[in-house]
């Protein structure tokens, strides 16, 4: 039997893709109400007195919290609900990558990616009116940030929401402690959280300014089928 | 110590998913949900950590300049004020409820038990986090003075203070109660513990969050469920604002 040729995104690329934005949207929003119990972030093991604080952070509004009035208990329940979706969704994708060669194949960088030339053509052929669209691959830049968000961005957001747990330190103290301390993990929480907001904001910037229905499609139905094998 | 209180642990782990029904009829399938995922965080941190796992522990020099006064930071009565002036001469705290053995102990009474000191991490629910010295017997002596019957499942906690016109309590399963760390603690950083921490005892349940640490403490009971007590839901902030009633999350 011949199996077909695979499609530009897996079925496991494109259904991580969309439960992972859900995660995400339930986790950032319901984490902005978290972060109004106490505007004030410190770097070490402890810190509760706002003149210590390296940063003190807005208050969000309620219209951008879940749910949408301040509640730290509801919103500690959606936020430690989504957060094993999105830990387990990160887990499958990044095994299934691994088995699939996925990873790489697609996202894994070649010394080349990194030069000036190879990012600067990346972004040409990505500005509107360029036609190409329907690579089997990821271009350089895709792969550094898509390989920089799988392998540092999401998976410190887990690690820091993990060692602010008082329940998982006597599991793992290793983990606070490599972290800088728990007040330390809670900052590089909030920091990873809008770190990855900006890959977010930009991520969809680039999908709307180039074949936008066209890319979104590509994501739920998983685009054509690579015509050849030398793509994969 | 643990191991005698395994049936007792299974006894309990069996009694919450029954609490956790009675939720569903009130919240629905988002709150079943909510309470589904709280019981995993539970069980991970269970099966990850050993039951005994210890809290970390810190150096003298690694201490805060002081611990935050948070929620109830007196009691407002007459006859706190006047236990405060007296320092306590007449305080009590009882161990009632599925007991073979009632207690009623004095300060002093507790002073003269093994002592425990510790200097932990005190995690609050809204982010942050304070570290010192709390000293103070060990919850599993007075259990085990008290003898505490098989089918107590959970260790409450009765507290003197009042906050939105209600009585303070908490509540932990036997795993936390048998836990080394967790203790009566009546001195904070060598000094008997400030109005504002509690005095003159409060707990600490060092792997769960602040507003599991009853200030004030009156009375240790142990029940089978806590159907019965206020709203049922095993906590001040659990009854009033649907706090998680596993705080080590």
């Amino acid at each position: 039997m011949i199996r077909k040729p695979p499609r530009r995104h897996s079925l496991l690329t494109r259904t991580w893709h969309w439960i992972n934005a859900i995660a995400l949207i339930v986790l950032f929003m319901s984490g902005l109400n978290i972060s109004n119990a106490h505007r004030f972030l410190y770097w070490g093991n402890y810190g509760y007195d706002p003149a210590d604080a390296w940063m003190t952070v807005m208050r969000f509004p309620a219209w951008i919290t879940i749910p949408q009035r301040y509640d730290l208990a509801e919103a500690r329940d959606w936020h430690s609900t989504f957060a094993w979706i999105f830990a387990l969704g990160l887990l499958t994708m990044w095994i299934g990558s691994l088995i699939s060669r996925h990873f790489w194949r697609d996202i894994a960088t070649k010394p080349s990616d990194w030069s000036l030339r190879s990012i600067l053509q990346a972004i040409k052929e990505h500005l509107p009116g360029s036609s190409r669209i329907e690579d089997r691959t990821y271009n350089p830049v895709q792969r550094i940030a898509y390989g920089i968000v799988l392998g540092m961005f999401l998976p410190m957001m887990v690690f820091t929401g993990l060692a602010i747990s008082p329940g998982i330190e006597p599991a793992a103290p290793w983990l606070v402690d490599w972290l800088g301390g728990r007040q330390s993990a809670r900052s590089l929480h909030f920091i990873f959280s809008w770190a990855l907001f900006g890959f977010v904001a930009v991520h969809i910037v680039m999908v709307l300014a180039s074949h936008p229905l066209k890319r979104i499609s590509h994501m739920i139905a998983g685009g054509p089928r690579a015509e050849d094998g030398t793509n994969d | 110590m643990t191991d005698i209180k395994r049936r007792t642990l299974l006894a309990g782990m069996a009694a919450l998913p029954a609490a956790a029904c009675s939720e569903l009829a009130e919240t629905g399938p988002v709150g079943d949900l909510f309470d589904t995922a709280e019981s995993w965080h539970r069980t991970a941190h269970r099966a990850l950590a050993k039951r005994q796992a210890l809290a970390p522990e810190y150096r003298p020099d690694q201490r805060s300049p002081d611990v935050k006064g948070n929620g109830s930071q007196t009691v407002d009565t007459a006859e706190y004020r006047a236990q405060l002036a007296n320092g306590f001469t007449d305080w009590r705290l009882e161990v009632r409820g599925l007991v073979e053995n009632p207690l009623s102990l004095s300060i002093a009474d507790l002073h003269a038990l093994p002592q425990q000191t510790q200097i932990t991490r005190h995690d609050c629910v809204e982010g942050w986090s304070a570290i010192a010295e709390w000293s103070g017997p060990q919850l599993s002596i007075l259990l085990d003075t008290a003898r505490v019957r098989e089918e107590a499942n959970f260790i409450v906690f009765r507290c003197a203070d009042r906050l939105y016109n209600r009585d303070y309590y908490e509540s932990i399963d036997m795993v936390d109660a048998y836990h080394p760390q967790t203790i009566i603690a009546h001195e904070l950083n060598g000094a008997p513990l400030p109005e504002k921490n509690g005095a003159p005892l409060r707990m600490r349940i060092e792997r769960q969050l602040g507003y599991k640490h009853a200030k004030y403490l009156t009375a240790i009971e142990a029940v089978a469920n806590f159907d019965e007590i206020y709203d049922g839901k095993g906590g001040f902030w659990e009854d009033l604002g649907d706090y998680q009633w596993y705080a080590g999350i």
